[in-house]
């Protein structure tokens, strides 16, 4: 009889396991993350760690530390601005860090595949059951979709933290536009500003153009019929012109006339349609190729075998992406150099929200203040790590400095360009929409690049690919 | 005596269904529950637009009509199965001669453990993982093209991945590599299984290796078969993650080497459980009819070939 209740107890225990577990997951929906998240776990493994030890160990206590600051973000790039510009910050491991005596806990997913916004979004969505101590104090956006999380309540207005306009005077407009809600509430901060540039190899520049000075190659990409001129003239010395069509694609894409989405219908703007007239006649020419950005292929040409001349991208870019610290790559050897290109344009750009309920918000409140407004901190950002940060300013003096000079572009001193260029970002076209039209369209064009499909079969997909992630539109 | 005796079975039973209660819970937790909410969920329209929750509302049969009115779900359909078909036909065909091979005394191959376990291999390696290799590979500046480039017989790099069938034949190489191993030791567990008097006899009557392979071999071996053959193809359908990275999610050229559950995986990107919970119905259902006319056609034409004994089994 004993062991009868024993088996019985045991099967019973087993079972409301099973069902304690079973009870929280969303039922249909279930398997599908899960294989989400597998694949982001291939793609960057040292990433999984964090991901996987956030959870439990934001609520584990580090000693001396009476809250936890728990930041959510993609990359390690505001980390290391963190540890290395903010004042105070003790760094503890690859995650966590300790300011006076808050513990500071990083919470880092990456963007493959969406996994980043889909971890924030469940995160922000349950905040209200979660303990004190574990809630999400503050969280990193970009532009292509900060209006998705600007527009809504969960992210705090940047005036009941207490800092005032007079703070932030100093900052260009467009990092204050791009994260103010449709009520004109101002709900994040930048510390860098992201105006774009075009970025062509010196090299290259001598061997066809007989100079590498910013000025006289800019005479060759003024503008997009010379661009496309310059691209045969790079051809027949066996040079791509660029290292795929999607390089130049912000640089249209920011000079749009209208939204992606007007009163619910899907627009394609002239200026898109531009891009793919012109990219067509590029690739059928073979001057370039059409990889996805960010793809091995893509990053061929950051190497002096990938033959390209130009890349079109922002200071983050040029410190942050192009392999700096790789020997043998061009901008390890200072091979680079910037010019302003065919247009104008941003890219990218990263923006501190604070979460609305958060306990730490004084210490937010600082951290945007130090990060985002600090001259002395800031000055010390485009020594040390070559970014354009956003304090006017800041910039026209760093500009003016004739000592400070980026490496990677072999010493010049850009920064005259970059300030010029975002004086002039003009970012009334911004929907919450951009960053699944973007990449769709992308995509899509990839087909009519390639010749698999005619122009409008490619169009009738991009529609198709926008629908599915956002059903409420049409085309 | 008598009564002792029945009460035992009856207690005996009722252990039986007790121990049976973890598989039932599992069962009912993560299959049926998830089965049942997922039909339920197809009749509304459920999805998030940025962080605004839209729905549930319910719509009906609209999700389906939806899906089924712009005919891609049959596009979907059939990149799902050629790409299956590619794979399988060459993966049994060569999972026969193995297993063949293995399974017959009479050739004594040396280093038998080692080559099953090398065929195996590829299927220990995670089907993401293999799929960024053949990404790598394969990419329009990868190792495959500079060798073909190298070696001079092609003169400019082939975009594998640009064209509709080196992609789907990339991807049905993909299945094949990983799961013919897997298949052999099926079909050689089969094979071992069969009566060797059946071989002896065969042999002494003077019959070819031939007529031993297609009048023994394969009628003893349909049961196992057409296991394989519904395994393969309900996995086939499920289709997902060597596709899925090798094209990026996009399912390209033009989609035509997106399945089914790449479909349904677009969905999950606005968490449109309505249209998603429609897709996994459909799919569901196809998959079942599929499932029965396999099981139906090569069940009624085998059965006066395969010894009432096996059948049992």
């Amino acid at each position: 009889m004993n062991r009868k209740w024993f088996a019985l107890a045991l099967s019973a225990v087993m079972v409301s396991g099973l069902a304690a577990c079973g009870g929280s997951a969303a039922p249909a929906a279930s398997t599908a993350p899960a294989a989400e998240s597998t694949k982001t776990e291939s793609t960057a493994a040292e990433s999984t760690a964090a991901v996987e030890s956030a959870a439990p160990e934001s609520e584990v206590t580090v000693e001396g530390t009476t809250s936890t600051l728990n930041i959510y973000c993609w990359n390690e790039e505001f980390k290391t601005r963190l540890e290395d510009h903010y004042p105070g910050y003790e760094k503890i491991d690859a995650t966590h860090g300790k300011i006076g005596d808050v513990a500071v806990s990083f919470n880092i997913t990456p963007n493959t595949d969406n996994a980043y916004q889909n971890n924030l979004d469940t995160t922000l969505l349950n905040m209200d059951s979660a303990p004190a101590d574990s809630k999400i104090d503050m969280f990193l956006v970009e532009a292509d979709y900060a209006l998705k999380y600007v527009d809504t309540e969960y992210t705090m207005n940047v005036k009941d933290l207490g800092i005032t306009d007079e703070d932030i005077s100093k900052q260009y407009k467009y990092t204050q536009d791009i994260v103010t809600d449709s009520n004109g509430n101002l709900k994040g901060l930048s510390w860098q500003g992201c105006p774009g540039v075009l970025i062509y190899s010196r090299d290259v520049a001598k061997d066809v153009f007989g100079t590498d000075d910013p000025e006289a190659v800019q005479e060759y990409v003024k503008d997009w019929d010379t661009f496309a001129a310059t691209a045969d003239t790079l051809k027949e010395k066996g040079y791509q012109v660029m290292s795929s069509v999607n390089d130049s694609y912000r640089v249209f894409s920011n000079n749009v006339s209208g939204k992606w989405v007007q009163d619910g219908k899907i627009v394609v703007d002239p200026s898109i349609v531009n891009w793919v007239e012109d990219s067509k006649a590029l690739v059928d020419k073979e001057e370039t190729g059409t990889h996805a950005l960010w793809s091995d292929d893509w990053n061929k040409g950051f190497y002096p075998d990938g033959k390209v001349f130009c890349y079109f991208g922002p200071a983050w870019m040029i410190d942050f992406s192009m392999a700096a610290d790789t020997e043998g790559s061009i901008a390890n050897a200072g091979g680079w150099a910037a010019t302003v290109g065919p247009q104008g344009f941003f890219w990218g750009g990263t923006w501190i929200c604070a979460a609305k309920d958060t306990d730490n918000a004084d210490l937010i409140k600082d951290i945007m203040l130090k990060l985002t407004t600090d001259d002395e901190i800031m000055t010390d950002i485009v020594k040390q790590d070559n970014d354009f940060v956003n304090n006017k300013p800041v910039m026209e003096a760093m500009a003016q400095d004739e000592t400070y000079g980026d490496a990677v572009l072999g010493g010049q001193n850009a920064l005259a360009m970059f300030c010029e260029g975002a004086d002039k970002i003009d970012l009334s076209n911004l929907s919450s929409y951009d960053q699944g039209c973007n990449e769709e369209f992308q995509n899509a064009m990839k087909n009519y690049f390639e010749g698999g499909m005619s122009y409008e079969e490619a169009l009738d997909l991009f529609y198709k690919a926008v629908v599915e992630k956002y059903p409420e539109l049409t085309y | 005596m008598n009564r002792v005796k029945r009460g035992k079975v009856v207690r005996y039973n009722r252990w039986g269904y007790i121990f049976l209660i973890p598989f039932f819970a599992v069962y009912v937790v993560f299959q049926l529950i998830p089965l049942c909410s997922t039909i339920y969920n197809s009749f509304f329209e459920n999805y998030r637009s940025g962080l605004t929750q839209i729905g549930p509302n319910f719509v009906g049969l609209g999700n389906y009509q939806k899906l089924l009115s712009n005919g891609d779900i049959w596009q979907y359909f059939k990149n799902t199965m050629i790409m299956w078909i590619m794979g399988f036909v060459p993966q049994i065909l060569v999972s026969l001669l193995l297993g063949a091979w293995f399974s017959d005394p009479s050739l004594r191959l040396k280093g038998q453990r080692f080559f099953k376990t090398v065929i195996y291999l590829p299927n220990l390696i995670m089907a993401s993982a293999f799929s960024m290799l053949f990404f790598t590979l394969f990419a329009d500046t990868g190792p495959v093209n500079s060798i073909l480039i190298q070696t001079g017989v092609i003169s400019k790099a082939y975009k594998f991945m640009s064209h509709i069938w080196s992609t789907r034949t990339l991807v049905a190489f993909m299945n094949f590599i990983m799961w013919f191993g897997n298949t052999t030791i099926l079909l050689m567990a089969g094979m071992l299984g069969i009566d060797s008097s059946l071989y002896e006899a065969a042999q002494v009557d003077g019959a070819t290796a031939t007529q031993i392979f297609y009048r023994i071999t394969l009628p003893l071996l349909r049961p196992i078969l057409i296991y394989v053959m519904v395994t393969s193809l309900i996995g086939g359908l499920q289709m997902f993650d060597v596709p899925q990275i090798l094209t990026n999610g996009t399912g390209d050229p033009g989609r035509s080497s997106m399945t089914l559950i790449m479909f349904l995986n677009k969905h999950l990107y606005s968490k449109n459980y309505g249209m998603g919970g429609a897709l996994s119905v459909l799919l569901f259902i196809i998959t079942g009819v599929l499932s029965l006319i396999v099981f139906k056609f090569s069940g009624d034409s085998g059965k006066d070939q395969i010894p009432r004994r096996r059948r049992h089994d």
